[in-house]
């Protein structure tokens, strides 16, 4: 016993000297790297000279890489105007693909500093979680699909029905409303990964999928046959999709909210990807001011003068951005038209 | 041990020495290591702790349990008690609790059994029987679990629908909804008459010890079975009928999109059950063939020689042997049961992992959420350890 605890209380001490040498010399490094992301997201993304964008794991339209493996798609559009808007090169950005469930704990740990990833702005994510909303880029509503064979008019139909649903989204709670409200009785088959849920739901487990309204259109789009799949007229809820940021840094929310705002007043003016070199030339003076040959917009914003030209080149104005990823996939303006031409879309003035 | 090997000098105790305030006296040395250590221990967690809640707080993230009295709103397929998405997290989190639970004991019990067939049928003289078992336990301990848990719900959800539905018995339903059972609707005296059969099991396994008791005296075998049976089979019948006997059995039926009525059981939980059994029972099977082969054959021999029929030697020789070899492995098979029935996410199965996974995702408390998980895998798995290491040492050689 005696050699063993002799031994024992030896190496004990060689480790115990170990690391309380050790731990001063971690300590503060440690706490450093801890506060980096709370504040100051756009040095943090200057110095590291890439964006680091949160998205979906792969949803038609919204953000899903091609057959190279280039992401393409609507929130992928928002990503690269924000990285063209800090430095004017629209690639230099890094996607990282997040579940409906990890994408809130990634942006809170500092591991992605955008979330563009269609998520619905509510009051308790805005608080809460510790987020700041920037824009709503993308007005929808939760809706369901079910087979076209069952001929079914309304959602209203479904009593008793077995419901495909994602967890830990609005969508969940969403439909526990609604069938409260209505009446319904159902059952939920909640699977994480979208592939499986809609999976479930193609193979007949459930009798109905319910997700927002875009979202069904792109998982419509991508079956073979999207005639025997139905939208049904319900919308059951408002789902205002923005992308979001960490509280603490209020310039860069604000770049990712002007971001926004320079894509829709792009459309508004008709600016596009195409004519924005000439269109520096316009004699309207709002214009003259968004495109940096007045005024030090750019400046306020922290960001070169010459960030909106940066953007439009990039990217192209809303419209255009929508009319290249979501209309192929039937998706209509609707709510997402321009104010003036109906819709909800609307831009404070750039002055 | 008689008292007389005991040398009266070895209970005396040792002179005490004083405790002398130097480096060369070991207690103080000692005592001086195990402060700096729980010091240092004590200080790093009091550092990760601190440093967590400043950062919650810099960037204003919610923190404390009061969440769990909130409104859900989250649905739930299955669970064991009522629920209802207007009841709290902390219920749903205890309906998913229950779920787990529900798959694991299940799980447990199937594995050790089709374990146990199958490690002894490895090692069958049948060459086609110990062959098959072969195939089995080698094919199915190498492919990752979670792709056979995928596989299992594939092919369940390829069944056909509900309209569909194959119906081999009358009220019994199988489809891509799950499997249909007539059910007895659930009263008072079922509940009864369930007591009484738990008391008469209990009640024979006492009769059954008094019995081996009495003939280890006098040496006259007495018979358990009439017991067993007014206990475990008159009892609990005697008890229903006389609370009025009754009798509803409630058929499925097929009413709009689903079946209603009867008892369920969902492709999700039917097809973890399965993953997980098939999995396990292949681990099992190997360390019951291993437990089997460390009974050295002369074991058998001289059990034989003693006039044991071949299941005596079993019973009474053989199997207590393997057991203590088996035991403790399995111990590690049941704890991993409990911890992979969490890729129940994967399926859809709504067990705890993936009701606390949806907790914080909408409450958006990350930290609370998963140290709820840990605490129960950590509940569940230390009952297990404690309640197996309880019967290990039960069955262990007893050394004088």
């Amino acid at each position: 016993m005696q050699p063993f605890g002799l031994l024992f209380a030896r190496a004990l001490g060689v480790a115990t000297l170990g690391l309380a040498l050790a731990l001063p010399l971690a300590l503060p490094v440690a706490a450093q790297a801890q506060q980096a992301p709370a504040s100051g997201t756009s040095e943090a993304i200057r110095s590291r000279g890439t964006l680091i964008c949160g998205v979906t794991t792969g949803l038609a339209g919204f953000a899903q890489p091609d057959s190279q493996g280039v992401w393409r798609g609507f929130d992928v559009e928002y990503c690269r105007a924000v990285a063209a808007a800090i430095f004017g090169d629209a690639s230099k950005v890094r996607y990282v693909p997040t579940t409906a469930q990890s994408r809130f704990t990634a942006l809170q740990s500092g591991e992605v500093d955008l979330l563009a990833r269609n998520t619905t702005w509510t009051l308790s994510r805005d608080t809460s979680l510790g987020f700041d909303f920037a824009a709503t880029n993308f007005y929808d509503g939760q809706g369901f699909m079910v087979k076209t064979s069952l001929g079914l008019k309304s959602a209203k139909e479904l009593d008793g029905a077995t419901i495909c649903v994602q967890p830990g989204t609005t969508t969940e709670q969403n439909l526990t409303d609604w069938a409260r409200s209505n009446r319904v009785r159902f059952t939920p088959v909640v699977i994480e990964r979208l592939e499986e849920v809609v999976g479930a739901y193609i193979a007949g487990r459930c009798d109905a999928y319910t997700t927002d309204i875009s979202g069904l259109a792109s998982t419509r789009s991508a079956q073979p046959r999207p005639a025997e799949h139905t939208i049904l007229p319900d919308v059951i809820s408002k789902e205002p999709l923005a992308p979001l940021v960490r509280q603490g840094d209020a310039r860069f929310a604000d770049v990712v909210r002007w971001v926004h705002f320079l894509l829709l007043s792009a459309e508004e003016f008709g600016i596009t990807q195409a004519n924005v070199g000439q269109m520096a030339n316009d004699p309207r003076p709002e214009v003259q001011r968004m495109l940096g040959r007045n005024g030090e917009l750019g400046q306020m914003l922290g960001l070169d003068n010459a960030w909106a030209v940066n953007v439009l080149k990039a990217t192209g104005n809303y419209g255009e951005i929508f009319q290249r990823h979501l209309a192929p996939l039937g998706i209509q303006r609707g709510q997402n038209a321009l104010w003036n031409a109906g819709g909800l879309q609307y831009s404070p003035p750039f002055r | 041990m008689s008292e007389a090997t005991i040398d009266p000098r070895s209970l005396r105790a040792p002179p005490r020495r004083p405790l002398r305030l130097s480096w060369s006296d070991e207690r103080v040395r000692g005592i001086f290591w195990q402060i700096l250590v729980v010091g240092i221990v004590g200080s790093i967690v009091w550092w990760l702790w601190s440093n967590t809640v400043h950062n919650l707080e810099v960037r204003r993230i919610a923190t404390g349990f009061g969440f769990l009295n909130r409104e859900a709103g989250l649905p739930i397929a299955e669970s064991v008690i009522d629920y209802s998405p207007a009841d709290t997290y902390l219920r749903a989190l205890v309906v998913g609790l229950l779920n787990t639970l529900k798959v694991s004991v299940v799980g447990i019990i199937l594995a050790t059994i089709l374990g146990t067939l199958m490690g002894i049928a490895r090692l069958s003289r049948n060459w086609l029987l110990s062959k098959l078992a072969g195939i089995y336990i080698e094919a199915i301990r190498d492919l990752p679990l979670l792709l056979q848990l995928l596989l299992w719900y594939a092919i369940l959800q390829g069944l056909p629908g509900p309209r569909q539905a194959l119906n081999p018995a009358p009220g019994v339903f199988l489809s891509n909804r799950g499997l249909k059972l007539p059910w007895i609707e659930w009263q008072a005296a079922h509940g009864w008459a369930l007591l009484a059969l738990i008391l008469g099991i209990i009640g024979t396994l006492a009769w059954r010890r008094v019995a081996i008791a009495r003939r280890m005296q006098d040496g006259q075998p007495r018979r358990v079975w009439p017991v067993a049976l007014g206990l475990i089979v008159a009892l609990p019948l005697a008890v229903w009928y006389a609370l009025g006997a009754p009798w509803v059995v409630d058929w499925p039926a097929l009413r709009g999109f689903n079946f209603r009525g009867g008892a369920n059981m969902s492709p999700e939980y039917f097809a973890l059950l399965l993953g997980l059994v098939l999995y396990t029972a292949g681990f099992i099977a190997e360390i019951v063939r291993a437990g089997i082969l460390a009974v050295p054959h002369g074991q058998w021999e001289a059990a034989q020689a003693l006039g044991l029929r071949p299941k005596m030697v079993l019973k009474l020789i053989v199997l207590p042997q393997a057991l203590r070899v088996i035991i403790p492995p399995m111990t590690s098979q049941y704890l991993n049961i409990t911890k992979n029935s969490s890729l129940a996410v994967a399926i859809g199965y709504q067990d705890i992992v993936s009701i606390a996974n949806t907790t914080l995702n909408q409450t958006g408390q990350a930290i609370e959420g998963i140290a709820i998980i840990m605490l129960v895998y950590l509940t569940i798995s230390l009952s297990i350890s404690l309640f197996m290491n309880w019967y290990n040492a039960r069955i262990a050689l007893v050394e004088r």
